[in-house]
């Protein structure tokens, strides 16, 4: 039945062919025709273009022009014509032929000099020659790193300190130690370069709050705490640090290491202190900032400072409890992948730790020469003083500036180099202008050391009172 | 016998079935067979007419057996490891690492477990071979402290007693300057006593002494560039120094085994960054031409610049950089080359000029020269050299010259004297010879080893001699046997290796004298056969017939 029918179906279909018009037809063939062009034809052109040729491929890389290694430098650029200095940088230093009393270098014990000191980096010269050929790892660890180490941990009475070879690889390789992707690191506004750059390695999230302001700082902990609790999974796994200097260097001030503490254990926050300033200054022996303000070490989670500055070697340290430090011993970037510290500079700041413990009383002396040049270097007009009485480093800025970063630079230049020809040597605080997340003001940074006498600490503030009523009046 | 610098007959490999290229061929391969050799040749006579003198770098491929049973031998320690942390956590094993304070027990920890879990139960077990204490000059014998452990190497206590004339086979002291005796000693001892040690200020305030400025006088002239400058540390000259010369748009390509200093300075500059396979020309070439032609990825604007990070020596694999190729291709693609000679400055090429002189290539075609002077010249701190215009810009813009306290005095005096020394300025011949001898003991040492049938990475002109162990039990055991006959090995494993890739590593040191070289040999045989090491079955394959994928990863910095 179904056959007979599916035939009628066809014969019907053959009869419409016939008796439909000419006309009809050659359109249906048309558009049939056109049907299967369109069904073999490529359907995206687009595609067929965009892949280049070997000869396109060439044209392009003989076209490109790439931009210049580096961008061309005026000759007159401040910061590309250094200082020279000819001997020692010590308290009596000769900077560009000319004999200064040192008020820029950090050394603020005067042990630089210090003939214990030499003795015995001397000796350890004598010794183990110069250099350590080999990361710590590989038969570059000497006794006398695993002794300064042991000193350092006795000094700052922790558990375990560490040692590096550079001063400002110190901060920058136990941040990224610690914080990674993801983590939450809270740091002031006014943190130094070397943080910054830490910061940047451990590509955690960064939120600045305002230099020393505790209530921002909470603030922001805060906002953080409401963000945890829309996602506590996230939370749990989420590391919080607060990172701060104990004397800033970019603003001569102390941090408020109590509040910090406080909000520490109300935000389950570890903190990490940089003391490269405070560490040798602050304190009855010393110790930094912890002591100064009197609080327990051990809430302080990680303590990074260099040698650079009251040890006057090279090199830096960090210093905690094991739990904490021992890390480093195998993540801490600068202090795995590097050679390690030459042992006469290691010698060098094991004797200097030596002579801070037999005279605490020159850490009262430094405090007190900081407070005297302080007082002396108010109500200079045209200058202001910026930074605590009892920073041995703090700066002097313009109290009106013109507007233009290159004009005051070139103000306060003008007064640092009157001051170096009439015997004080001082340097403005250098930055790198573009890479600085908050680039302080232009500024002198003023150093001061144990060394200078009451008479040069007069003739200083004097000669710079002077130098700037001239130069800006 | 000893083959003399640059002879012939050391060029011969040994084995039965190797055959080597000739002259003619002068980018020659150890080959396993004739019929191999054919299809090999284009390798040879592609690259050949750049290379002014024979290139024999050979990578042995791991034999299957062993790569499997190092696989095992990850997966027993593996279970054990979970095993004793299940039973540490029961307190049924006693833990002995560190732990959180009281007080912040409710703090997000600090570290990830797993993170630790490596370090816990594979490294912990073999501690003592790194961290090595010493109590001499790192020179050719070196006095190690004996330390023991009574806990498994959670902690040592030192017996006070020291391990007197180790054969130092683990310092990077090619030349021999680490010394504490002789001209650079005395000269160090009298800047330190004229300056002291420190400089507590940084270049561009006020710690830019006369001495820093002869210093990188003398590296310019030494290295043949226009100007160069000096900083106290190699690792941050990498990493502080590449922010200031890329940045966003511009396009880093990176050697896979580049150093952690490199990979740090490529991440800080915000710069993309794409890997190519190590040494591996083909692959640095595809990435050159694609980045060109298609730009940067969403943007597709062209790149500002490329940069190409490569090292003279890789430390790991003891393999030198294929640097008359690279040269060709930076010029052909107009890209910029930054060089790192950290291994290879003075310890490479005919004056000690590093890899540039090796190849006898012109150190203008090299935009960046960095290096160190840690390794050859016995002191510390690395420098960049280069175009007056490139020094400069570092000199203003350089993170280290701003923000980083200067080389130490008597630190600078030490590589002024021995640069001195190498170039002859001292008026001996003294520099020279410890050239020499390096390029000598370096080729009988690789090639007694090749023979004792170790399998042995790299150039047979590296001084770097990686000396593959595979299994990570045999990692603990080469380097306490070796110790136990008095020879101190730098012994390296997963992460710094790939995980199945474990090896020991020997630097040579012109300071190495025969005796000591025989001496140290002698113990490396009877080790290797006690341990079984000796896997060569002198089937080299040369490194571009490595399996070579197109897959390259690419990781973006804001």
């Amino acid at each position: 039945m179904a056959t007979a029918a599916e035939q009628w179906v066809l014969v019907e279909m053959v009869q419409a062919l016939y008796e439909a018009p000419a006309y009809h037809l050659i359109l249906e063939g048309i558009l049939i025709l056109w049907i299967i062009r369109l069904l073999f034809s490529k359907t995206y052109k687009l595609q067929e273009r965009s892949d280049l040729t070997a000869k396109e491929k060439e044209e392009l890389i003989e076209e490109w022009q790439p931009e210049p290694l580096v961008p061309p430098i005026t000759k007159d650029h401040p910061a590309l014509n250094y200082n020279i200095v000819s001997g020692p940088p010590s308290h009596n230093i000769v900077v560009n032929g000319k004999e200064c009393i040192n008020f820029a270098s950090f050394n603020f014990l005067g042990l630089l000099d210090n003939p214990r000191v030499k003795a015995a980096a001397l000796a350890s010269l004598k010794k183990y020659g110069v250099g350590t050929c080999g990361p710590r790892g590989f038969y570059g660890t000497f006794d006398v790193h695993l002794d300064l180490e042991d000193r350092l941990a006795k000094f700052m009475k922790t558990e375990e300190a560490i040692i590096y070879s550079y001063g400002f690889a110190t901060i920058a390789s136990a941040i990224p130690a610690y914080s990674k992707r993801g983590d939450i690191v809270f740091v002031d506004r006014a943190a130094c370069f070397a943080i910054q750059k830490g910061l940047q390695a451990s590509r955690s999230d960064i939120k600045l709050f305002k230099h020393n302001d505790m209530a921002d700082l909470e603030r922001l902990l805060k906002e953080q705490e409401i963000e945890d609790q829309k996602n506590p999974r996230k939370a749990r796994v989420t590391r919080r640090f607060i990172v701060a200097e104990g004397l800033y260097m970019n603003t001569g001030t102390i941090c408020p290491l109590p509040e910090l503490v406080k909000l520490k254990y109300k935000y389950k926050a570890r903190i990490f202190l940089e003391e490269s300033l405070s560490f040798g200054v602050l304190g009855e022996h010393g110790r930094g900032v912890t002591e100064h303000f009197g609080i327990n070490i051990d809430d302080i989670d990680l303590i990074s400072a260099n040698m650079e500055n009251s040890l006057a070697s090279i090199g830096g340290f960090c210093c905690g409890r094991s739990f904490v430090i021992d890390h480093q011993r195998l993540s801490g970037q600068g202090y795995c992948f590097s050679a390690s510290l030459p042992p006469l500079l290691a010698a060098a700041a094991i004797e200097a730790l030596n002579i801070m413990e037999e005279n605490p009383g020159i850490f009262a002396v430094l405090k007190e020469k900081c407070k005297r040049i302080h007082k002396a270097l108010q109500g200079i007009s045209g200058l202001k003083v910026v930074g605590e009485a009892l920073s041995p480093a703090f700066h002097l800025q313009l109290e009106e500036s013109t507007r233009s970063r290159e004009k005051d630079v070139k103000l306060l230049q003008e007064i640092v180099n009157q001051c170096m020809n009439r015997g004080i040597a001082l340097t403005q605080a250098r930055y790198l202008e573009k890479e600085e997340k908050c680039l302080p003001p232009p500024s002198i940074r003023v150093v001061v050391t144990v060394e200078q006498t009451e008479e040069e600490l007069e003739k200083a503030a004097s000669t710079i009172k002077e130098v700037a009523q001239t130069v800006l009046l | 016998m000893r083959p003399g610098p640059g002879g012939c007959c050391c060029r011969r490999p040994v084995g039965a079935n190797g055959c080597v290229a000739n002259g003619e061929m002068r980018n020659g391969y150890v080959r396993s067979s004739a019929a191999a050799a054919a299809g090999q040749i284009h390798h040879v006579t592609q690259n050949g007419g750049l290379y002014k003198r024979p290139f024999n770098e050979a990578f042995e491929e791991t034999p299957m057996l062993v790569a499997v049973l190092t696989y095992v031998g990850y997966g027993v320690l593996t279970l054990f490891g979970y095993l004793r942390d299940f039973l540490r956590h029961w307190r049924i094993e006693k833990c002995h690492h560190a732990t959180e304070r009281e007080e912040q027990k409710d703090f997000v920890s600090l570290y990830q477990d797993f993170e630790n879990f490596y370090t816990r139960n594979l490294y912990m077990r073999i501690r003592d071979n790194w961290n090595r204490p010493i109590c001499s000059v790192p020179g050719a014998r070196v006095d190690i402290m004996e330390r023991q452990s009574h806990d498994y190497n959670w902690s040592f206590k030192y017996t006070g007693n020291t391990i007197k004339g180790v054969i130092n086979m683990g310092s990077y002291n090619y030349l021999g300057f680490a010394r504490n005796t002789g001209s650079c000693q005395e000269a160090a001892a009298r800047v330190l006593e004229e300056y002291g040690v420190g400089v507590c200020s940084t270049r561009q305030e006020i710690g830019n002494l006369d001495k820093h400025e002869e210093l990188e006088k003398l590296v310019a002239s030494f290295l043949g560039v226009e100007a160069a400058m000096a900083y106290g540390m190699g690792f941050a000259t990498n990493s502080m120094n590449i922010p200031a010369l890329v940045s966003k748009g511009c396009l880093i390509l990176s050697d896979e085994l580049n150093h952690a200093s490199l990979v740090l300075g490529a991440r800080l500059s915000g710069a993309t960054i794409r890997v190519f396979k190590h040494n591996n020309m083909q692959s640095l070439e595809k990435l050159l031409k694609d980045a060109i032609v298609y730009g940067q990825p969403r943007t597709r604007r062209p790149w500002k610049k490329i940069l190409i990070l490569v090292e003279g020596i890789y430390s790991m694999e003891g393999s030198i950089v294929r640097l008359p190729e690279v040269i060709a291709l930076k010029k052909k693609y107009k890209a910029y080359l930054y060089l790192d000679e950290a291994h290879s400055i003075g310890a490479l090429g005919p004056t000690g000029r590093g890899v540039v002189d090796y190849f006898g290539l012109n150190p203008e075609d090299v935009d960046v020269m960095m290096g160190t002077f840690t390794k050859s010249f016995g002191a510390s701190g690395g420098y960049i050299g280069g175009k007056k215009e490139l020094i400069d810009y570092l000199r203003t813009h350089s993170h280290s010259a701003v923000y980083a306290t200067s080389l130490s005095p008597p630190v600078v005096e030490q590589i002024i004297t021995a640069m001195q020394c190498i170039m002859g300025k001292d008026g001996t011949t003294l520099g020279k010879e410890c050239i020499q001898q390096l390029a000598e003991n370096t080729r009988y040492f690789r090639r007694r080893l090749k023979e004792m049938g170790f399998i042995i990475y790299g150039n047979e002109d590296s001084p770097v001699v990686p000396l593959m162990l595979y299994m990570p039990a045999k990692i603990g055991a080469f380097g306490r046997e070796m110790l136990k006959r008095d020879v101190g090995v730098v012994v390296v494993g997963f992460p710094a290796t790939p995980i199945i890739e474990s090896r020991a590593r020997f630097c040579l040191s012109a300071a190495h004298t025969k005796e000591i070289l025989d001496t140290a040999l002698k113990e490396i045989d009877e080790v290797g056969d006690l341990l079984q090491l000796k896997y060569s079955r002198h089937r080299l394959v040369p490194l571009l017939d490595r399996p070579f994928d197109e897959t390259t990863y690419e990781e973006t910095e804001d």
